[in-house]
């Protein structure tokens, strides 16, 4: 058997799969590796794919691109659900329930039958480099695998430690071995790492919860997809239950306080903060008397139930006293005890835009070992390291999506600009134009590329072309369709709760009234039969005109700060007028334009600034 | 980077009773030791940083002493630019000065551009951005008042108002940023009357803040002031009487165009910068110099027009003419020749075309020129121009007056947003447009600050 390939990828979980998918879609011969076959796109965490704003953007984006997530959630999920329905189409959500056994069969399915991709079981120790360029892997067992691009997507098994109230062992995640030589050998090569830690709640046994005290929560009665190709189905929906702490779990905490690894100290590295275990929430805002606890079933065939809202570490016992302090939870029994892990992470900014190490030529990183949290934000590094490796092996240029474009260019960009000083969740207020970056319209602004990269397929392309085309002829019909004034028109507007109407318009004037939507609009005209997405965009456009035509003036205005080039070889220790921090942020992120420079930490307006003038008269300031 | 040794004078040219001669850059001490002898007989190349010596500033080329003076020596970085820097302060003079200058230039020094040196101490990292423009409207004051206020400016009072409207503006973005991305958390709710009300406190401080801007202006700049009137009705001599009253603080600066130059005169504390039509003293004649639209063209950029008129002749359809098409402005009316016998009175004149200017009775020939100078005075202060200025943050410069009024109509539109019903994702466009049009001033960056306040306020995730 060959033992050498175009790209290998560290790590399968939800960055590594989406990173081996692409590679080998975009014909580079691709092995995937892991420690365990058996844990492939693993949810190790809560078991739901999107939720938080941005989160189902990033899927979405990913599923444009033609990347695995969205049509892997739809064909396994238990219950789907429309967040922020009234919050604006800029910021709607899906959130999916998986079965996640469901979830890692499908994931594993796809892999294994994909062409140019080899998944294989092995524990990777060394990066094997000459001349610091990438030459292969070695894995513990001793045996090397070649190759020109390596993909590191090892969540938190670098260094992994797994803690419970005072007790700390080594591991990647409950009942999976830590790989410490691979971090050592990092670190050998030049590379500078750090440490983050996470958590995870108890599980609950179904059968053990009293349902009469919670409250259920169903899915959503309207058929949801996140993928654009998947089609819908009317499967019978799992629903998710609600409940809320007490007075007594407040006081069960604080009595144990003690007992709380992030407390006593035997827990290191930054956590989330989005993501505080209920310890932390109950130091840290002691006013407040109760908090939420939803409990999501894990699976269609497991009892098991993941308790959102009570992330803990404390020890075993405590977690019992924590559990059953709340209603519905008095006589639970836990499955599997909450811990935290700590682990290594790489320094974001050490990597490129295109997620290759700065240090080791053909490195490429995505997922926690970025800094990152969350199976969205790893799968979508995951498919654009993906990308990046096959053209570096492929001798092309590397994607780089800008902020503008997609929420994966805002991550990319955050990470390697900025840094992070916790693990990194997407949010939609990262973005700069929110309006522009909808979950609706993933499509419209991605798919084009996927297909040019050649990961989407003639048919989905063509299917997305006809939408794209009813889309733009319905709104060319709305703008030439007059409606004339009529006492019938009138008379209609007003029962609809609409204002009067004194002179012709076009269909378009009235769908931009907000108490009238396209459904409205079959009183005045002859509306042709779309289908609901068709429909849902061209509402978008027309409503909301106003304001995206505002922000692509934003976007204008925002790219010219990015259109000033930096040479890579600029020396920043010649210019004087840099404050020293701007000094040494700009030298070790390398930013590639102004507008990247201005989105450091550590670099004020005032260097801005002052690199605006200097690089007018660049040359002097160019090492040779 | 190296860079040419610069050198100006630093003082203004006949004014002061020193005249002061910088220079900046790497061979700013070889030039010194080129052209002064210590009384000492030290070297000045061999001076420590911040000292100074007394001795005479000498021509190597003719052997002879220009001045006696002192000469003062700072070094590199610790220095205004940031660069080595030597100053002669002399006598001053302007013969003696310029005598000066020209030697260091011969020596090897390059004359400056206009706030070169600003320019290197920012480059240099010494000033950052919003000082270098303090500084720049320091240098440039022209009365006591406007330096108060870039003083003011320049110790940060500005910032200090809008950092105070922004943390208002924060906490509702936070809000709605808290709500948007954590749908699940229990964020309460914001009710639109609420923030209605936000957004319009914001706006009413907002269009105070810009309020300020034009009288920012006027200290800045010099109130913007042209003399009209037909030939011979006597605005030469107002013109001489004005510039001979305040004749200390005269400089002739080059106008904006080739047929014009302005007189910066100081009327009790409101710089004036009066528009001499380069012609006026010759030919008197404006509209016959320069033609009717440019005339027309020079009342329409006016801050302050003064309109002479002559009571001993007959009206004329031009002065009807002049006092019509100048309605809309800031007027002062001189009726000029008092010691000549009235042959029209006040009635004769529109109404409407004289509105609520002052009319100044007088003799330019003989009388006192006080109820004038009142008028302008009065005419300029009932602007609140100038009450406003002692500790009030004005704002000065044109750019924070743009970044002002942005983030206004931002607000405005988040709040016309939020009166049609539209939803959060809509309102919060002009929400965070406004903010970031204000961190524009302070230069703070907004996004990563937003992201803070949520976790700082809200126990947010699950």
């Amino acid at each position: 058997m060959s033992k050498n390939y175009d790209v290998i990828v560290v790590g399968a979980g939800h960055a590594g799969c989406e990173a081996a998918y692409a590679a080998a879609k975009l014909g580079c011969r691709t092995l995937l590796l892991t420690i365990n076959l058996s844990t492939i796109a693993l949810m190790p965490c809560n078991p739901a794919i999107g939720g938080p704003a941005a989160k189902s953007h990033l899927v979405r984006e990913i599923d444009a691109l033609g990347g695995l997530m969205g049509r892997i959630i739809d064909n396994s999920f238990l219950n789907i659900r429309l967040l922020n329905e009234s919050r604006g189409p800029a910021v709607r959500a899906l959130r999916a329930q998986a079965d996640k056994v469901l979830y890692q069969s499908l994931m594993t399915q796809a892999l294994e039958s994909a062409p140019n991709l080899d998944v294989r079981q092995g524990i990777v120790t060394e990066i094997l480099v000459e001349d610091g360029a990438v030459q292969g892997v070695k894995t513990k067992h001793g045996v090397e695998f070649t190759a020109p691009a390596v993909i590191l997507a090892t969540g938190t098994f670098l260094r992994g430690v797994l803690v419970v109230g005072q007790l700390r062992y080594p591991g990647g995640r409950a009942g999976e071995p830590g790989v410490n030589e691979l971090s050592e050998n990092l670190e050998s090569l030049g590379i500078e790492l750090s440490r983050f830690q996470s958590a995870t709640p108890p599980r609950l046994h179904a059968d053990s919860v009293d349902y009469e005290k919670l409250t259920e929560q169903p899915g959503s009665p309207v058929p949801l997809r996140f993928s654009f190709d998947s089609d819908h189905d009317d499967r019978p929906q799992i629903p998710c239950w609600y409940t809320r702490t007490t007075p007594k779990t407040i006081e069960v905490i604080r009595d144990n306080l003690h007992h709380s690894p992030i407390q006593s100290g035997s827990v290191v590295g930054e956590g989330p903060r989005f993501c505080p275990s209920i310890d932390r929430k109950v130091m840290r805002f002691p006013d407040k008397l109760d908090h939420q606890v939803f409990l999501e079933p894990e699976g269609r065939y497991t009892k098991e139930l993941y308790c959102l809202g009570l992330t803990t570490a404390m020890p075993e016992y405590v977690q019992e006293e924590i559990v059953r302090s709340i209603p519905g939870l008095e006589h639970a029994k836990i499955m599997r005890p909450g811990y935290a892990v700590e682990y290594d992470y790489i320094p974001p900014s050490q990597m490129t835009l295109s997620l290759e190490s700065r240090v080791v030529s053909g490195l490429f990183t995505a997922g926690q070992i970025n800094g990152t949290s969350g199976y969205e934000e790893a799968a979508a590094q995951g498919i654009i390291a993906g990308i990046n490796a096959a053209h570096k092996v492929l001798g092309k240029e590397p994607v780089i999506l800008r902020r503008s474009e997609a929420y994966i260019g805002v991550l990319v960009d955050d990470l390697v600009t900025k840094g992070t000083t916790e693990p990194y969740r997407m949010m939609t207020s990262r973005a700069e134009y929110r309006l522009l970056l909808r979950v609706d319209n993933a499509d419209l602004r991605l798919r084009p590329l996927g297909y040019k990269l050649g990961l989407v397929g003639e048919e989905q392309f063509a299917r997305f072309n006809d939408k794209r085309r009813l889309i733009n002829e319905t709104i060319n019909w709305l703008n030439v369709t007059r409606v004339n004034p009529t006492a019938e028109v009138r008379a209609k507007l007003q029962e609809l709760g609409s204002g009067d109407l004194k002179k012709s318009v076009s269909l378009a004037d009235l769908l931009q009234r907000p108490e009238l939507s396209f459904a409205d609009l079959k009183f005045f005209a002859d509306c042709p039969e779309l289908p609901g997405e068709v429909i849902e965009q061209v509402e978008i456009s027309v409503k909301y005109a106003g304001y995206v035509e505002r922000q692509l003036r934003q976007v204008a205005e925002f790219q010219r700060l990015e259109d000033v080039k930096i040479p890579d070889n600029i020396d920043y220790m010649k210019i004087h007028g840099l404050r020293t921090e701007a000094r040494e942020r700009l030298t070790a992120v390398r930013p590639v334009n102004l507008g990247q420079a201005a989105r450091i930490s550590g670099v004020s307006p005032a260097d801005i600034s002052v690199l605006a003038v200097v690089l007018k008269d660049v040359d002097k300031y160019v090492s040779a | 980077m190296t860079e040419q040794t610069i050198a100006a004078i630093a003082t203004a040219v006949g004014e002061a009773g020193i005249g002061i001669v910088r220079l900046s850059g790497k061979e700013a001490f070889d030039i010194a030791e080129k052209m002064f002898v210590t009384k000492r007989g030290d070297s000045p190349k061999s001076l420590p940083g911040y000292s100074a010596r007394y001795g005479r500033v000498v021509d190597p080329y003719q052997g002879r002493t220009i001045d006696e003076a002192i000469l003062l020596v700072m070094r590199g970085p610790y220095s205004y630019t940031g660069e080595d820097v030597v100053e002669f302060q002399c006598h001053g003079g302007v013969v003696v000065v310029q005598k000066i200058l020209e030697t260091a230039l011969r020596l090897g020094a390059r004359m400056a551009e206009p706030g070169e040196f600003t320019k290197r101490a920012f480059l240099n990292g010494r000033l950052d951005l919003s000082q270098a423009e303090a500084v720049i409207d320091v240098v440039r004051s022209r009365t006591e008042e406007s330096l108060a206020v870039a003083v003011d400016q320049l110790e940060g009072s500005l910032s200090k108002r809008i950092s105070a409207i922004r943390e208002q503006l924060y906490d509702l973005v936070v809000r709605v940023e808290a709500i948007i991305d954590y749908p699940e958390d229990d964020i309460p709710e914001l009710e639109v009357d609420e923030m209605a009300e936000v957004i319009r406190t914001v706006i009413g401080e907002l269009e105070r803040l810009i309020a300020t801007a034009d009288q920012g202006k006027v200290l800045r700049e010099g109130l913007k002031a042209v003399i009209t009137g037909k030939p011979n009705v006597g605005k030469s001599s107002l013109l001489n009487r004005l510039l001979d009253e305040q004749r200390a603080l005269v400089t002739d600066i080059p106008g904006t165009t080739r047929d014009t130059i302005e007189e910066v005169l100081n009327l009790r504390g409101i710089p004036l910068r009066l528009i001499d039509t380069a012609g006026i003293r010759e030919s008197d004649d404006v509209v016959e110099r320069l033609g009717v639209e440019r005339a027309v063209q020079l009342w329409g950029e006016a801050d302050l027009i003064i309109h002479v008129m002559d009571g001993s002749v007959p009206l004329s359809s031009e002065d009807r003419e002049i006092l019509a098409r100048t309605r809309d402005k800031l007027r002062v009316v001189v009726i000029n020749k008092s010691d000549l016998p009235r042959v029209w009175s006040l009635d004769d004149l529109d109404a409407r075309d004289l509105g609520e200017a002052p009319v100044v009775e007088m003799s330019l020939l003989e009388g006192e020129l006080t109820p004038l100078v009142d008028a302008v005075v009065g005419l300029v202060s009932k602007g609140g121009i100038r009450e406003s200025t002692a500790s009030q943050a004005i704002v000065t410069r044109a750019r924070h007056k743009t970044a002002l009024e942005e983030a206004k109509a931002d607000l405005e539109n988040a709040l016309e947003t939020l009166s049609m019903g539209l939803p959060l994702d809509l309102i919060s466009v002009g929400l965070q447009g406004a903010l970031e049009h204000l961190g524009e001033i302070t230069g703070e960056t907004v996004r990563e600050n937003i992201i803070d306040r949520i976790f700082a306020q809200f126990c947010i995730g699950k």
